[in-house]
């Protein structure tokens, strides 16, 4: 049993299902971030856990205790909104203690909090201001201190930085992890961002269509995504999704990819238990990163296989060269070191680390276990 | 493990304490609009006269009602005024919007001229238009005053020509909102249009012909719901200005319907007519509603 | 500013723009002239009129006949001046307007904060009963307040103009705090206040401005009516009435003059509204016109 249990939980808008059977339990001090494309469900449940939206089925615990049911304001939770939220009639220090005040806090005690988190966030100075004279990134510190001061036992945090600036957001995003670090709060975070998600986060939910894709830390989700949906929804630029068909070599397996004029390149797998899908069809995941100059591949690799290939574009993005190719009859990445010597029309030889190569079967686009 | 699911007083009672402030003024609507006017339809299939009373007479007060050259004239009068009212208010809100538009000196004086009348009570608007009409006192005698000894202008004691008055009064009070409404509709079109309209090589004429005009349609919808609303509805006007005469020539449904309810004890029959009235209007105004707040959803 | 960002859509020539500045100052002229002959004639004696021209100044001024019209023209069979009518309306337009604005506000808060299952329905069942002919209820009202012991009072005149008035402010405040952000709700909600608390500390400290218009159209709206005054007035007949007996009295002299001031005493109220906050004014209109 975990600090935060969300056991079989749906939710159901007339007769449509909009969440299927989720099930995850948080444990105390996690950051767990629920990540995933716009009407993916994510928002919902966090409004069920805030208990602004009522639950179908299942059950929700805090602390043990089951919250179904039970007011928002007696379930000892804490929300940052997308829009902050902030009342606009009120100063700043009556935005941070309303809650407080609400709850019947005498003003002494709450005077005392909203010292103490005024000066944790530096917003010390605002106080005394309306939300309607602070800038965003203020406004943000401000609805993080209306959350803090409450002293919650889960901090909910929907999406909160994507209303900043690009430069602002990275910056907030350092602030609320270090903020994380330092008091050691449970935290639900929603984000349509995968960036956010792997940076804050302890563990990642990424949902799609009201189901719960995959469960797991950021390494796991990266690296062995469950299926096609989490391996191509997470990281930038997306995974390479090349059509194969696994072919056995000295009884070694190998994903054969075909190009459209006929060509055969084949690629050695690192897992031997792919030896099982001899003859079928897969789809072959490839992160741009795991195809790269010879130069630029990882040492550590056991499995380096060279490609050779015609280049179709290159975007030189100042830190790395992003390069396009033809595989398979569609159109890869290989993200190389930034002075590579590449151009577009040219052959060039590539260095693909199969380490990181994944499987999926195309029937049910689940990963292809090893 | 504590397993009560059932929701908390407080969660109960905030599911219907909103429920329960709305409540009286629903119920409120429900009786003294939907409920009335379920009552006054009963009351025009029945013999009521002076009284409500519930004889069931079926459709014999429609018949008589459509019989009656008062009801005809009434019809006959809101057609006439209708239409003239709310295609003058639409061109003289439209043209005095375009050109208010032109980056106008003191337009910041004008628009409120154009608009307070719509400030006035019809009862006042028709007061001063009466005697301002009035070919004794008004405009006929100034304009004989001037020099043009053989001026006429006669319309408001003229059977034939009163109704106009009444479209003249009206116009000058509801012509400036009408105004307004195209002037916030102009001023709502992006401008970057109009500028590649221009580089298109469109003419003044034709950028308003064309692209503009097109673009003012939601306030070309809203302006004739408003303004056909107003004109069946049209009492006060009618009463204060002409009284519904000379003779019975300015009779409109609204003077009707009063009249025949509460001067001359025919409440069936007066029902009859104020259902007629309801149902034109429901008629363009449910569509409307419907697709507005069909729409926001 | 939209207004600002007009710059140089349109350019027109300079004959095209002495021709729209005409037109303009006519169409000025045609909305000021009524006013004008109202004003000018109500500080005239009555010789001056029906012997002179209207269009002209006076030539002796006197208040003569706004103090008749305030206190000793002869309304209907009594000679008491509109003042005790202006009483009425002030009376009555009071309590219905406060009424009816605060019954609005709730409303609107419900409508779009705490919305329900055919939230929409109850809302168009109500914003059409700003739309129908008042005919229609004449009859039964006239019933209804007869047994409520209400026909022919202030307080009865005040039921009537609440009931057909709400639809109109819960019009404005819904689409007020339309646009207010849910958000800022939920945040209350889980800061541990109660729907009133929500309504009283979060959205009306922020409702200044439409209430502001919902009281400027409520009260022009019952201070310019006519129908169910004369309808359900009895012995506590509006403004507008007694102004209405006033000038269509048929005994005597036509006093025109008197009849002059005693519509401007009739419009002085919605026009000093307009004039102060003329800007609330025009947006109740569009507001009742475009349901944005």
């Amino acid at each position: 049993m975990g600090f935060l249990d969300i056991r079989n939980v749906t939710k159901s808008y007339g007769n449509v299902e909009v969440l299927h059977r989720v099930d995850i339990a948080v444990e105390e001090g996690e950051f767990l971030v629920l990540v995933g494309p716009s009407g993916c469900g994510k928002s919902t449940l966090l409004n069920m856990i805030a208990g602004l939206e009522g639950i179908t089925g299942g059950e929700i615990a805090i602390k043990g205790r089951v919250v179904n049911g039970v007011h928002p304001s007696k379930r000892n939770i804490a929300m940052v909104f997308q829009s902050y939220a902030l009342y606009p009639n009120m100063t700043v220090g009556q935005n941070m203690t309303f809650g407080l005040e609400m709850h019947g806090v005498p003003k002494p005690e709450r005077e005392r909090a909203l010292a103490d988190v005024a000066k944790l966030l530096q917003i010390d100075h605002l106080l005394d201001r309306k939300p309607g004279q602070l800038s965003g990134g203020q406004r943000q510190r401000v609805a993080m201190g209306r959350a803090l001061v409450r002293n919650p036992d889960v901090f909910l945090f929907d999406e909160p930085l994507s209303n900043l600036d690009a430069k602002l957001r990275v910056d907030m995003r350092t602030e609320i992890k270090k903020l994380h670090q330092k008091l050691k709060t449970t935290i639900v975070y929603v984000t349509h961002d995968q960036i956010e998600a792997m940076t804050l986060s302890t563990r990642i939910a990424v949902m799609n269509k009201g189901y719960v894709q995959q469960l797991g830390t950021p390494k796991e989700i990266y690296d062995t995504p469950a299926n096609l949906f989490v391996a191509t929804f997470m990281g930038s630029p997306a995974m390479n999704i090349i059509p194969a068909k696994v072919v056995l070599r000295d009884g070694v397996p190998h994903a054969a990819v075909t190009d459209a004029d006929g060509a055969e390149r084949v690629l050695r797998f690192s897992q031997p238990s792919l030896t099982a899908w001899e003859g079928k069809d897969i789809h072959l995941g490839i992160r741009p990163e795991a195809i790269t100059d010879p130069e630029g591949a990882d040492r550590k690799s056991g499995n380096i296989q060279s490609l050779s290939n015609r280049v179709t574009v290159t975007e030189p993005a100042g830190s790395d060269t992003f390069v396009t190719m033809t595989l398979g009859g569609r159109d890869a990445i290989a993200r190389m070191r930034a002075d590579a010597s590449v151009a577009a029309g040219q052959s060039y030889d590539f260095a693909v680390n199969m380490d990181k190569a994944v499987a999926f079967d195309p029937a049910t686009e689940a990963r292809i276990l090893p | 493990m504590t397993a009560s699911t059932a929701p908390d007083f407080r969660t109960r009672l905030q599911d219907w304490l909103p429920k329960l402030v709305l409540a009286p003024s629903f119920a409120v609507t429900i009786l003294f609009v939907y409920g009335f006017i379920a009552f006054t339809a009963v009351l025009s299939f029945t013999g009521s006269k002076m009284l409500p009373n519930f004889k069931w007479v079926g459709w014999e007060n429609y018949e008589k009602l459509w019989a009656l050259p008062a009801w005809n004239t009434a019809i006959v009068n809101i057609a006439i005024f209708a239409t003239l009212y709310i295609v003058i208010c639409t061109a003289v809100g439209l043209l005095l919007a375009v050109f208010l538009d032109q980056k106008i000196r003191g337009e910041g004086v004008l628009r409120p001229i154009y608009l307070y009348p719509m400030a006035l009570s019809f009862i006042v608007t028709g007061t001063a238009w009466k005697w301002f009409l009035d070919p004794g006192i008004g405009l006929e005698k100034v304009v004989r005053l001037w020099g043009w000894e053989s001026f006429s202008f006669t319309w408001i004691k003229d059977g034939d020509m009163a109704i106009y008055t009444i479209v003249i009064a009206a116009v000058w009070q509801t012509s400036g909102f009408v105004m307004a409404m195209f002037l916030a509709g102009l001023r709502g079109i992006d401008n970057e249009i109009l500028k590649a309209a221009q580089i298109d090589g469109a003419s003044n004429w034709q950028l308003y012909r064309r692209i503009v005009i097109p673009l003012l349609r939601p306030a070309f919808l809203s302006a004739f719901v408003i303004l056909s609303h107003l004109a069946i509805k049209s009492y006060d006007l009618v009463v204060a200005l002409t009284g519904g005469g000379p003779g019975r020539a300015t009779e409109m449904p609204a003077t009707f319907m009063y009249s025949y309810t509460f001067t001359r004890n025919q409440m069936g029959i007066g029902a009859s007519s104020a259902v007629i009235m309801l149902m034109t209007i429901a008629a363009i105004m449910v569509p409307y509603l419907y697709a507005e707040l069909k729409e926001k959803k | 500013m939209a207004a600002v960002t007009q710059d140089t859509a349109v350019s027109t020539g300079r004959v095209t723009r002495a021709f729209i500045y005409l037109l303009l100052l006519l169409f000025a002229l045609f909305y000021l002239l009524p006013l004008y002959v109202m004003g000018v004639n109500s500080v005239k004696p009555l010789e001056e009129i029906t012997g002179g021209n209207m269009m002209a100044l006076p030539q002796v001024w006197t208040l003569d006949p706004w103090r008749s019209a305030w206190s000793t023209a002869q309304i209907g069979v009594e000679p008491t001046g509109l003042k005790p009518y202006f009483l009425n309306s002030i009376l009555m337009v009071v309590p219905a307007v406060a009424i009816s604005t605060i019954v609005g506000a709730l409303n609107g808060y419900v409508l779009t904060k705490w919305r329900f299952r055919g939230d929409t329905w109850v809302f168009g069942l109500m914003l059409f009963s700003c739309f129908i002919p008042f005919q229609i209820v004449l009859i039964p009202m006239a019933v209804v307040l007869g047994k409520l012991g209400l026909a022919g009072s202030v307080p009865g005149l005040i039921l009537v103009h609440v009931v057909y008035g709400i639809g109109f402010t819960t019009l404005y405040f819904r689409n007020y705090y339309a646009a207010f952000p849910t958000e800022l709700v939920r945040a209350a909600q889980i800061d541990g206040a109660g729907f009133f608390q929500i309504f009283w500390r979060i959205l009306l400290p922020v409702s200044g401005p439409i209430a502001v218009v919902s009281v400027i159209w409520q009260f022009t709206n019952i201070w310019n009516d006519f129908l169910f005054g004369a309808s359900f007035g009895g012995t506590s007949q509006p403004m507008t009435v007694a102004l209405n007996n006033l000038v269509q009295s048929s005994t005597g002299v036509k006093e025109y003059n008197v009849h002059f001031a005693g519509a401007i005493l009739a419009a002085l109220p919605t026009l000093v509204v307009y004039i102060v906050a003329g800007r609330y004014f025009v947006r109740g209109l569009m507001a009742g016109s475009v349901k944005g």
